[in-house]
Order: structure tokens, then sequence, then C-alpha cells
């Protein structure tokens, strides 16, 4: 535990002192703003652009906002975050490998599979910190500008997109144990969301794609039912924890 | 007792053999120099003994025990330092010694006894500044001071000399020499000098097999048959007494190298010299040096 500990002390402190957590930090508070933010602006925005549009033969009625817009703002932000999130720590193994300072920690005797753990805790602590920001953040303004009881099930929505983001990170683990250089994990990543999205395209497999989860949006209107994305999410768990076990299996007979 | 043996150990790199059916031991308490030009396997062969490499055939046994790539448990019993050491930039010097010592499971105390004790010995001690704006010199330095911070039974230093300038190759060797007394040093290298400055045994690798080996002076011993050359003042002198001397002797300008069985060699030249008056320079024994092996090792 004390090795565990001690390094993943490092990763934080690398974290925080390359400026990572903070650039985090302020992304996700500002994508928790924004939200509620631009659905306070559409009314006034449409307004000004009325005029225009009425030139164009469009009639803009009265706009009206409330918490539900704010959500689904949430929901287009977010896969941004997370692409951000992915792209800063896309080289967390790499860059060690490249310049060899695991190979020390491993000849004074470190387990190979607590550098794993270490780092996807990491990545895990700073997704699930930073979303909770964000969420916390759209949550709070949302109550006090309109009212979040017109969403429903906010939690399971949110809890979905949140476990496809652990997805995705569990995969930028698996590919850093395979790949050596930082564009070839990126690249790894991209190709497993095409691959899950392409999947999606079949309506037969649809709900078993982890890519579904993104779509969790529709939970708020009421227009799909929560037990809709049991099956997406039990696929994404198993990938995961498949994931994990297989990559620490391979993580301890990597050259490095 | 052998702190490393290496038995029948082979490595191949595609078609590329870089070890080929390698044996060598190394006793406990020696500095050993582990001799090779570049590409011959050195790197490699260290790297098997750490467990980082997995070897195709072979065995390699550190402080008794067998190693095993990937997780190796023998590790504890070695400090390694690797040719271009990396370490985490953002941490300072102490930082990154209390993470090594939280590793390996260093009581807290005596962590922090050792850290200081280590800086201080590779002249690290007070350095705030991050290791990030570290030269060369500093972040070898840095290595001996992780690499020794478990007190291990064996150092393995990968050219650890190579890159640095002669004050930091001195610094260097100074430290490698002063930690003898408790811990076995691997080096490896092609500075020749560094060997005969500090090993007491050495073994020339090449083409991934050991060609020779042996304690310092077994090695020189091995050509001992080479011969003495005397210099004189005058290049006449030199002719004339190549003249004198008969068979065996070479010149060249004002020097005479004369090769044969010692003893007789040197009374047959000090005789010449008498007789004739000639002034001399200098009279030297050639020795073999190492760079002498290093090259006819190399040159087969």
């Amino acid at each position: 535990m004390r090795q565990y500990i001690a390094f993943m002390k490092k990763e934080l402190l690398e974290q925080y002192r390359t400026g990572k957590l903070l650039l985090l930090v302020i992304i996700f508070a500002l994508f928790g703003i924004m939200n509620p933010a631009i659905a306070k602006l559409t009314p006034w925005m449409m307004d000004i652009m009325s005029e225009q549009l009425a030139e164009s033969g469009m009639q803009v009625t009265a706009v009206e906002v409330d918490a539900l817009t704010s959500w689904t703002q949430f929901f287009k932000n977010m896969p941004m975050a997370l692409i951000i999130v992915l792209l800063l720590f896309c080289g967390i193994f790499t860059t060690e490998y490249q310049k060899g300072t695991l190979t020390n920690v491993v000849t004074k005797g470190m387990k190979r599979w607590k550098i794993f753990c270490a780092k996807l805790g990491v990545m895990v602590t700073v997704w699930t910190l930073g979303f909770l920001l964000s969420y916390v953040i759209t949550y709070g303004y949302n109550a006090y500008f309109w009212d979040n009881s017109v969403a429903h099930h906010i939690s399971a929505a949110v809890g979905c997109f949140y476990l496809f983001g652990l997805w995705l990170i569990s995969v930028l683990g698996m590919a850093s144990v395979f790949c050596n250089s930082t564009g070839a994990v990126m690249l790894a990543v991209g190709a497993a969301f095409a691959v899950s999205y392409l999947l999606g395209l079949f309506p037969a497999v649809k709900e078993y794609t982890p890519t579904y989860l993104m779509q969790s949006a529709g939970l708020l209107a009421d227009l799909n039912a929560g037990e809709d994305y049991l099956w997406a999410a039990a696929v994404a768990i198993v990938l995961i924890v498949a994931g994990c076990v297989f990559s620490v299996a391979a993580f301890n007979k990597k050259n490095l | 007792m052998d702190i490393l043996k290496i038995s029948h150990v082979s490595k191949s790199f595609g078609n590329n053999k870089v070890i080929d059916d390698l044996s060598f031991s190394v006793p406990e308490h020696s500095v050993f120099g582990f001799i090779g030009k570049n590409g011959a396997g050195k790197t490699t062969t260290m790297k098997m003994a750490l467990g980082l490499l997995k070897m195709d055939e072979g065995e390699i046994f550190v402080n008794g025990e067998k190693v095993s790539f990937g997780q190796n448990h023998t590790n504890r019993f070695i400090g390694y330092l690797p040719d271009v050491p990396e370490f985490y930039g953002f941490m300072t010097p102490l930082e990154y010694l209390m993470m090594c010592g939280e590793i390996t499971g260093m009581p807290r105390k005596q962590m922090k006894e050792k850290s200081a004790e280590l800086l201080s010995l590779v002249g690290l001690a007070g350095v705030k500044k991050r290791i990030r704006s570290f030269s060369r010199g500093m972040k070898q330095r840095m290595g001996i001071a992780q690499a020794l911070l478990n007190s291990p039974r064996l150092l393995i230093c990968d050219e650890p000399t190579s890159a640095l300038d002669p004050i930091g190759r001195k610094e260097i060797l100074d430290i490698l020499h002063s930690v003898k007394a408790h811990t076995t040093v691997i080096f490896s290298t092609h500075i020749l000098s560094d060997v005969e400055r500090i090993c007491d045994r050495i073994a020339f690798l090449h083409e991934g097999r050991i060609v020779r080996s042996g304690t310092l002076e077994e090695i020189r011993g091995m050509r001992r048959e080479d011969g003495i050359a005397v210099e004189f003042l005058k290049a006449e002198d030199a002719s004339r007494f190549l003249g004198q001397y008969g068979d065996g002797a070479q010149g060249e300008g004002a020097i005479v190298t004369v090769y044969g069985k010692e003893g007789n060699a040197m009374e047959r030249i000090m005789e010449v010299l008498l007789q004739n008056h000639f002034s001399v320079q200098r009279i030297e024994r050639l020795e073999p040096t190492l760079e002498d092996l290093f090259l006819e090792v190399a040159a087969r």
C-alpha cells in the first residue's frame, strides 16, 4: 500500500506542478458555468438575431428556457471536456517509457501492477472530481435560475456519461500498455470509440455499445427509461474490468 | 561468493544475436569492469540481469536467487544506474529519494538519514532546484544517489562516465571507488583509463561473448612478452645500437624496441649501452595497455 500511495503522490504532484490540474479545474468549472449561462443567454441572442432571421423569412417567437435547456448544454459540453482530459493524459505512460523513468522505479522493487493502478487511479480521480465540479456548478445555477424538477432522471443521465468517460479512460490505459508513442495511444482510443460508434449504427446491437451511454440526455426529457441504458452500462463495466485485468497482466511482461 | 552469476545466456533481437552463450560471474566486493565497444551487448546483459529484458536462453542469479523477467524479486539486492538516467523533472533531489525510499519500503527515519547522507556523498546536499534543470553530470550523480539508496549488495552502472567531462568523470569514479567496501560494483564502459583507475576485475565482451576476463593483473599478464623501448638522445646512436645488438631489435628514429625474453633482453641492452657509451633519454618496459588488448580483441 505504501508503494501505491508513494506513486500516487508522485502522479498527483506531477499533475499539480506541470499545471495540468489547475488547467482541468478551470476547464471543468468553465464548462459548468457555461451550461446555465448559454441557456440564460439564448433568449437574448435570439432577440438580437430575430431581425436578421425575419429578413430571411423566419419568425422567432418568444424562446422559453428552463433547467432542461441548461442540462442539454451539459451533455453537449461534457464530450469536449472528456476529450481534453484524454488529450492531457494520453502521454501519461508513454512519456515515461520514452524517458526511461519507470525503469528506475521498477528496479527499486515497485510492483508493476501498482504503477498501472496508480496511473489509472489518477486519471479516474481527475475525471471524477472534474465531472463532479461541472455537475455541481450546473446543478446549483439551474436550481437558482429555474427548477431542476423539470429534468427527469438527472443522476441516471449524468451517471451514464460519467461511465462512458471511465470506459474511454480504461481504453487509454490499456492502449498505453501496448503502444510506446503518445500518438498511437490517441489513435487507439479514437479507434475504440469509432468501433463502438459504428456498431451503434446497427439497431440490433445499438443498445449494447458503450457509446450508447453518450445519448443519455434523452432521459432528461423522459424520452427513454433508465432501464434502456442498463445493457450499455453493463457492457461498459465488463469492458472496463476485463480491460484492466488484461492490461495489468500485459504490463507485468512489458519491456521497459 | 558470487553476487552475480550469468550462465549460458543468449539473446537475439530479430535475427541479430546480441548475446551468444554468455557466462561469467562477479565475486563479492570487487569493482568489475565490463568492457566492450558500442553494440557489444553490455546494456543488454545488464538489462537482463535486472529482469527488464527477457533472455532467450540461460539463467542469471543475483546473490544466489534466480532472476525472473518482469516482476523481478532479485532487484531488491541491486542498485541500478542507467546510461542516461532520467528522473521526474518536477521533483527536487530530496523528494525523488524520499519517493524511492517509500517504494523500497525503508523506515521513514532511516529514509531521511540515508537520503541526506547520499546527497552529501554525491555533492547535491542542499540543492533545492528541480531535477529538470540539472546538468548531465548532476543527473549522473543523482543517479548514483538513488541507486545506492537501498544499500544494495550490487551496484550496476551502465556507462556512468561516457557522457561526462573529465571533472564529472573523476567525481563519479571517486564515488564508485568509495562505495566499494559495502557494495560490489559492475560498470560497463569503453573508456579504458576509467577501468584502469578503479576496477580490480575486468571482462571483455565482444560480439556477445566474453573473450578475456580476469583480474587486471591477469589480463595484463597475458601479453607479458612485450618488449623494452630504449630512446636515445641522438638518432645515429640508435642505428649504431641496432647494428651492435643483433636480432630482436627494431628501430624507428631515436627509439629502439627490443622484443625477447625479459631478463636476457634487459641484460643484453645494458651491456651494449655500457660498451658503446650511448647517451640514453629513457628505457621503458612496454606493458600491454588495455587499449592494445581492446583493439586486439575487437579486431578479431
